[in-house]
């Protein structure tokens, strides 16, 4: 790692006036990501800033909506919370399969939302269920929010507080890792509210998390299995690379659809 | 920054299995360098270094973490448990028993990792552990012995002494 300057704020405020003030700050999250990122010299921030001591950006809360939870709420919370069970029970499960336990105990959604990993689970959910990535300056709206690899509607210094997550009807989540690094070699996360289905995938798109408009066209009409045997999903923006051709994912996104949808239709 | 520029050294405390430490720290300082060169409690192992093999696992405030991928700083105000932490009064520790008696090691070197896993484990899931749960929880850990079969089986006997060890004050 090159060398850093470590600041712990206590409040939202305090953290956002010193990434404002250097732009070569970095906000630390969880730092499952950040601090691999740094020990492979990737990154050279002059300052990090460790967010885990601002008690409002922690929690998890029932909303009349759905479920509020705090950026820095760690996976494994996110996992075991009965409130987010109630009210959105595919999201507690994804929350479950981020990859391992000790990683689970450290990283963050809003550390794995300001990241964008392109093979992150959490941004199928955000933009499936159509969440509010809210920060200290804005609410944006999940279609809004992602915008390629590693690439965020964040401007420069502004921190993700909470992710806003309405409830819907039905929701289901299923991924295929690859077998050795267990990130996502294609995710998808399917969420049926009573206007729409939408399905999104991770771990597959070139240009990051993305809707698969047709699938969620076809299950609004017919929210089955069987509705999509005959659908395909176009491999032509898909990543092709030494774990998969863009076609064997193109397959894989259609095998875990079918997957999200059997754990909620049986 | 160059590597010229002077770092301002942060202080930690913490307390280390049951014993408050603390330091002034360069901020890079990660939590298992602190454990092992600064504190001497080498017990704890740096096998990836890139929080996939999980020879680091300790506990951080009672739930395991990769203290490869945990800044010093971090844990600062926290209590953490190592491996040198978990045997009592010159007697191991349940579940280090049980990794003696059923073989469950072969070169050793991820057995402290396993070992703290396997703990966080038991206080999860409770002491009645089946095979899936172990082989699904222990998936952050890596043995390149391959030694997974007795390792498994360790796992279980330990969950299960931990359970019949509690047992007794459960019933007072």
């Amino acid at each position: 790692m090159y060398a850093f300057d470590y600041q712990r704020p206590d409040a939202i405020a305090a953290a956002a006036a010193i990434l404002s003030a250097d732009p070569e700050a970095k906000a630390l999250a969880g730092g499952q990501t950040l601090l691999p990122t740094l020990k492979q010299r990737l990154a050279q921030p002059t300052a990090l800033v460790d967010l885990s001591r601002i008690p409002e950006l922690s929690g998890i809360c029932a909303t009349t909506e759905g479920v509020s939870i705090g950026a820095m709420t760690r996976h494994a919370e996110v996992a075991a919370s009965d409130v987010v069970r109630a009210a959105i029970p595919a999201l507690s499960d994804l929350a479950g399969m981020i990859g391992d336990v000790a990683v689970r105990n450290r990283g963050t959604i809003g550390g794995s939302l300001a990241n964008d990993d392109p093979t992150a689970d959490y941004p199928a959910a955000v933009l499936a269920l159509n969440a509010s990535v809210v920060t200290d300056r804005r609410s944006i709206g999940a279609s809004d929010y992602f915008r390629g690899l590693f690439e965020t509607a964040l401007e420069e210094g502004e921190i993700i507080t909470r992710v806003d997550f309405p409830k819907v009807e039905k929701a289901g989540y299923a991924k295929f890792r690859n077998p050795a690094s267990r990130y996502a070699m294609a995710g998808v996360f399917v969420a049926k509210t009573a206007a729409e289905v939408r399905v999104a995938v991770t771990g597959a798109g070139q240009s990051g998390v993305f809707l698969w408009t047709e699938a969620g066209d076809i299950l609004s009409s017919d929210f089955t299995v069987q509705a999509i045997s005959g659908l395909a999903l176009d491999p032509s923006n898909l990543m092709s690379d030494l774990h998969g051709s863009a076609e064997y994912r193109a397959q894989l996104a259609k095998v875990m659809l079918k997957r999200a949808l059997a754990s909620i239709t049986g | 920054m160059s590597e010229a520029t002077t770092i301002v050294r942060v202080p930690v405390r913490l307390t280390v299995n049951g014993k408050s430490v603390s330091a002034e720290i360069d901020p890079r300082t990660l939590l298992v360098q602190f454990l092992r060169e600064t504190l001497d409690l080498t017990g704890t192992h740096v096998g990836c270094d890139t929080s996939q093999c999980g020879a680091c696992v300790v506990h951080l405030d009672g739930v395991a973490v990769k203290s490869c991928t945990v800044l010093a700083a971090q844990a600062d105000g926290a209590s953490v448990t190592t491996i040198e932490g978990l045997a009592t009064g010159g007697k191991l520790h349940p579940m280090q028993e049980a990794f003696r008696e059923n073989h469950g090691l072969q070169c050793g070197f991820c057995t402290p990792g396993m070992i703290m896993s396997a703990v966080d484990l038991v206080a999860r899931f409770g002491p009645d552990l089946d095979e899936a749960t172990i082989r699904e929880n222990l998936d952050g850990n890596i043995c390149r012995c391959t030694g997974y079969h007795n390792i498994v089986k360790s796992v279980a006997a330990g969950a299960a002494a931990m359970g019949s060890a509690e047992a007794p004050r459960a019933a007072e």
